[in-house]
C-alpha cells in the first residue's frame, strides 16, 4: 500500500509581470503600440539588444518543487499568502500548465478549489446540483444516485425548485459543499473550502472530511486553519517563495510556519505613518507577557498573563469621547472576544499608551489575531482607526496547567478556554 | 485499479485530448442545457422571443428592400427570399457571438476546474442551434402560405447546415481564444455581426453582385452557405452557384482547422490570463 499517488519533480511556474504583458490580458492596442515602439527603437538604435526596451518582471510562483505523495496520505500544504500553495494545486489539477518540471498522477483526481464552481444564480437548487456535479466530473447517473444524500446534507429540501439567487448565503454554501462532498475520487485536492458556512455546518464539513480521510483517499489540503491541518493531515509541507522549506509532521511544519515570520509578529510600529483620521492616529501596538524580560516573542503559554497595548496620539483637543479597544480573532476567522477601556477618560492632545491585561488561563491553545482600534461614541459612533489583524500571537499548552487533564495532544475546542470556578459535591448515594 | 496515469509537463501535447472531450461529453450536455435554460428564465413569453426577432427583421427587410428598393428576387416571394437567408445568418451571428464570449463568460469554471476547454465554445453553439430549429417554424409557415414546395434539392440541405455549423464554430473558436487575451474582441464581434448582415446576401440575392467581384464576395463564408440554403429550399430556376460555394467552403475549412489549431495551442494558458 505504499504506491506513489502523485510524484512531482522539479516543478517551476513562472508568471510574467509587466505593463503591456505577453501573458496577462492587456489590450490589443498595447501590443500594437509595443510592436511599433520596438520597430522605432530598432530603427534608431539598430545595434541595441532587445532586452533594453521590454520591461518584464519574472515572478516564479513555484521554484523547484519536489514531492512524493503516497497513496492514502493526507498532505497539508501551508505557507503565507503568495507562497505558491494555490498555484501548486492548480497545476496538479491541470488547470494551469507548469513552466518546467513534471508531475505524474495515478488515480482519479477531483479538485475542490472553491465550493459552488459554476453555480448559476438563475437556476434552481435541483438544476444546480446536476450542473455543479457535472462540472466536478460526476456522471448524470452518479448524481442521480447521490441526489437525496446531497439534498439531505445541505438541508434545502424545501427550496429545491427555487433559483439559488434567492438562497441565503448559508444555504448556498451548504448546497455547494454537499455536492462537492459527494465526490468519490481516489485523490482529492482541496483549497480552503472549509472556511465557509456557520459553525454548525463547518463542524459537519469537518466530520465529512474526517470520514473521507479515513476511507483511504489521498488528500491534498491547503488551508490557513492550522488546527484543521493538524487534525486532518498526517504530513505537512511548508512552502515559502515557491520552495518547499519543510516537509514533516504537521505540528512541526506549523511551528516552523510561525517561527518563520510567516505571520505578522507580536509588535507593530508605524511611527508617524499609522492609520487614523484627523483626531487620532495609531503609533504602535504590541503583545507581550506580563513578566517578560523585554525579549520579542509572540509565542506564549496558556497559563501566562499577557498584556496587549497600543500607543496612539490624540492630534487635537475635542469633545469626542475616545474608547480604545481590541478585538481577538482566531485563525478560523471567528471573533473570540472584544474588549474596550471601560473607564471614562478625558483625552487632551498628546500621546497615550493604553494597556489591557489578559489573565492567564483565558485563551485557548491556538493562534490569535488582534485588531487594534480607537472608536468614539460621542458625538457620533465612529471608528477613528481599526487596524485589523494588526498583531498575532500563538498560545500553546505547556500540558501542566490543569491537573485533571490527560497529557495528550488533543485540542480543546473553543475560541477561549477560561479556568472557571467549579464546585462539585456529593449529594446522594 | 491503476487504470489512469496522468503526466503533466510543460508544452506536453495531450495525446488523449479528443478522448478527453468524449469523456467530458456530459459536461458538454450540461453546459448547453444550462445555457438554454438560462436563456428564457424570468421572461414571460420566453421562447416566443426567438420567433419575434427573425419575423420583425424579415418584415422590415421585405419592406425596405422588396417594396421600397424593389430589388429583384428571381420570381421568389420576397419574404421567402429574406427568410431563407435570415435563418442561417441569425444562426451564424448568434453562434459566433455566443462562442466568442463563451470562455470569458465561463471564466469562473475555467480558472477552477480542468476539462478540455473546447467544450465551452462548442456547447455555447447549441443554444443558437435550438433557436435555429425553433425559428425555422416561421420559414415552414411562410412556405406553406406561399404554397412553395421544395424540390429534391432539399436533400442537399444537411450539407449546407454542416457548412453553416463549421463556419460558426471556426470563426467562434478564433474569437473565443483571442478574447481571453484581448478583450478588444468583445467589441469587434458585434461590429462584425452588424456589418456582416449587410455584406452577406441576406436581404437580396447574391446574383446582384457583379461577376468580377464574385470571388472576393464569396470569401465571406456566409455567401456560399446562404446560396446553398436558397438553392435547396426555394423553387428557384437558378442553377447552384458552385463557384461561390466552393470558395466559401475553402474559407470555412481554413477557418475551422486554424481555429482549432490556434485554440489548442493557447488553451493551456487560459487559466493564467483569463
Amino acid at each position: 500500500m505504499t504506491n506513489t499517488a502523485i510524484s512531482i519533480e522539479n516543478l517551476h511556474k513562472k508568471y510574467l509581470l509587466k505593463h503591456a504583458s505577453n501573458k496577462g490580458y492587456g489590450s490589443l492596442r498595447d501590443e500594437i503600440s509595443n510592436v511599433a515602439q520596438n520597430i522605432l527603437d530598432k530603427i534608431r538604435h539598430p545595434l541595441a539588444s532587445k532586452q533594453n526596451f521590454i520591461n518584464i518582471e519574472e515572478f516564479w510562483a513555484l521554484n523547484g518543487i519536489d514531492l512524493e505523495i503516497k497513496e492514502g496520505e493526507k498532505l497539508g500544504i501551508i505557507g503565507k499568502n503568495g507562497a505558491g500553495k494555490s498555484t501548486l494545486l492548480k497545476i496538479i489539477s491541470r488547470i494551469a500548465e507548469p513552466t518546467k518540471g513534471r508531475i505524474s498522477i495515478t488515480g482519479r483526481v477531483s479538485s475542490l478549489l472553491e465550493v459552488g464552481t459554476g453555480f448559476h444564480p438563475e437556476l434552481s437548487g435541483r438544476e444546480n446540483i446536476f450542473l455543479n456535479g457535472a462540472i466536478l466530473g460526476m456522471s448524470k447517473k452518479e448524481i442521480r444516485q447521490r441526489f437525496d444524500e446531497i439534498v439531505d446534507f445541505a438541508e434545502v429540501e424545501k427550496f429545491l425548485d427555487t433559483p439559488v439567487k434567492h438562497y441565503s448565503s448559508g444555504m448556498y454554501v451548504r448546497l455547494a459543499f454537499a455536492v462537492a462532498s459527494s465526490l468519490d475520487p481516489e485523490i482529492l485536492i482541496i483549497d480552503e473550502v472549509l472556511a465557509v458556512g456557520d459553525a454548525k455546518f463547518q463542524k459537519k464539513c469537518l466530520s465529512k472530511m474526517g470520514e473521507a480521510s479515513k476511507s483511504g483517499k489521498t488528500i491534498l489540503f491547503v488551508s490557513h486553519s492550522m488546527s484543521t491541518i493538524a487534525s486532518l493531515c498526517d504530513r505537512a509541507v511548508l512552502l515559502s517563495n515557491g520552495k518547499v522549506v519543510a516537509d514533516c509532521a504537521p505540528s512541526e511544519a506549523i511551528m516552523q510556519y510561525y517561527g518563520n515570520g510567516g505571520m505578522s509578529p507580536g509588535l507593530v510600529d508605524y511611527q508617524s505613518k499609522g492609520p487614523g483620521d484627523e483626531l487620532v492616529r495609531l503609533i504602535s501596538a504590541k503583545v507581550h507577557a506580563m513578566n517578560d524580560d523585554g525579549s520579542l516573542t509572540n509565542d506564549f503559554f496558556v497559563n501566562q498573563d499577557l498584556v496587549v497595548e497600543m500607543t496612539f496620539e490624540i492630534l487635537k483637543n475635542s469633545e469626542t469621547k475616545f474608547v480604545p479597544n481590541f478585538n481577538f480573532h482566531t485563525s478560523d476567522g471567528v471573533c473570540a472576544f472584544f474588549v474596550h477601556d471601560t473607564q471614562k477618560r478625558d483625552y487632551k492632545q498628546g500621546v497615550y499608551v493604553s494597556k489591557c491585561h489578559i489573565p492567564a488561563n483565558l485563551l485557548n491553545a491556538t493562534t490569535y489575531f488582534i485588531g487594534v482600534a480607537v472608536s468614539s461614541y460621542y458625538p457620533s459612533v465612529r471608528a477613528h482607526f481599526h487596524d485589523q489583524n494588526s498583531l498575532s500571537f500563538n498560545v500553546s499548552d505547556p500540558m501542566d496547567s490543569v491537573p485533571t487533564r490527560p497529557e495528550t495532544n488533543i485540542a480543546i475546542p473553543g475560541a477561549i478556554r477560561p479556568n472557571l470556578q467549579w464546585s462539585t459535591q456529593r449529594i446522594g448515594e | 485499479m491503476k487504470s489512469n496515469k496522468i503526466i503533466i509537463e510543460s508544452g506536453r501535447i495531450e495525446s488523449a485530448y479528443w478522448k478527453d472531450i468524449w469523456k467530458y461529453r456530459e459536461l458538454f450536455y450540461f453546459l448547453a442545457w444550462r445555457d438554454v435554460l438560462v436563456r428564457y428564465k424570468q421572461t414571460t413569453i420566453g421562447i416566443i422571443w426567438t420567433l419575434i426577432r427573425p419575423l420583425l427583421t424579415m418584415l422590415v427587410f421585405v419592406f425596405i428592400f422588396g417594396k421600397l428598393a424593389k430589388l429583384p428576387s428571381d420570381d421568389i416571394p420576397y419574404p421567402l427570399l429574406v427568410l431563407s437567408g435570415m435563418l442561417p445568418w441569425l444562426f451564424f451571428a448568434n453562434a459566433f457571438s455566443e462562442a466568442g464570449n463563451s470562455l470569458v463568460n465561463n471564466r469562473n469554471i475555467i480558472s477552477k476546474i480542468y476539462f478540455p476547454r473546447l467544450i465551452v465554445p462548442l456547447s455555447s453553439v447549441i443554444v443558437s442551434l435550438v433557436e435555429f430549429i425553433i425559428s425555422s417554424v416561421i420559414l415552414i409557415g411562410i412556405m406553406i402560405y406561399y404554397q412553395s414546395i421544395p424540390s429534391f434539392h432539399i436533400l442537399a440541405l444537411p450539407i449546407f447546415i454542416l457548412m453553416l455549423f463549421a463556419a460558426a464554430i471556426g470563426s467562434g473558436l478564433w474569437v473565443a481564444a483571442l478574447n481571453v487575451k484581448y478583450r478588444d474582441f468583445s467589441y469587434v464581434v458585434p461590429f462584425v455581426i452588424q456589418f456582416g448582415l449587410y455584406i452577406s446576401p441576406v436581404a437580396f440575392t447574391a446574383t446582384l453582385v457583379p461577376e468580377k467581384w464574385k470571388f472576393l464576395y464569396a470569401l465571406n463564408p456566409m455567401v456560399g452557405v446562404i446560396n446553398g440554403f436558397r438553392w435547396s429550399l426555394l423553387p428557384t430556376s437558378m442553377p447552384l452557384d458552385l463557384f461561390s460555394i466552393a470558395v466559401s467552403l475553402i474559407v470555412i475549412i481554413f477557418l475551422l482547422i486554424t481555429g482549432i489549431y490556434h485554440f489548442r495551442s493557447v488553451e493551456k494558458s487560459f487559466a493564467d490570463i483569463i
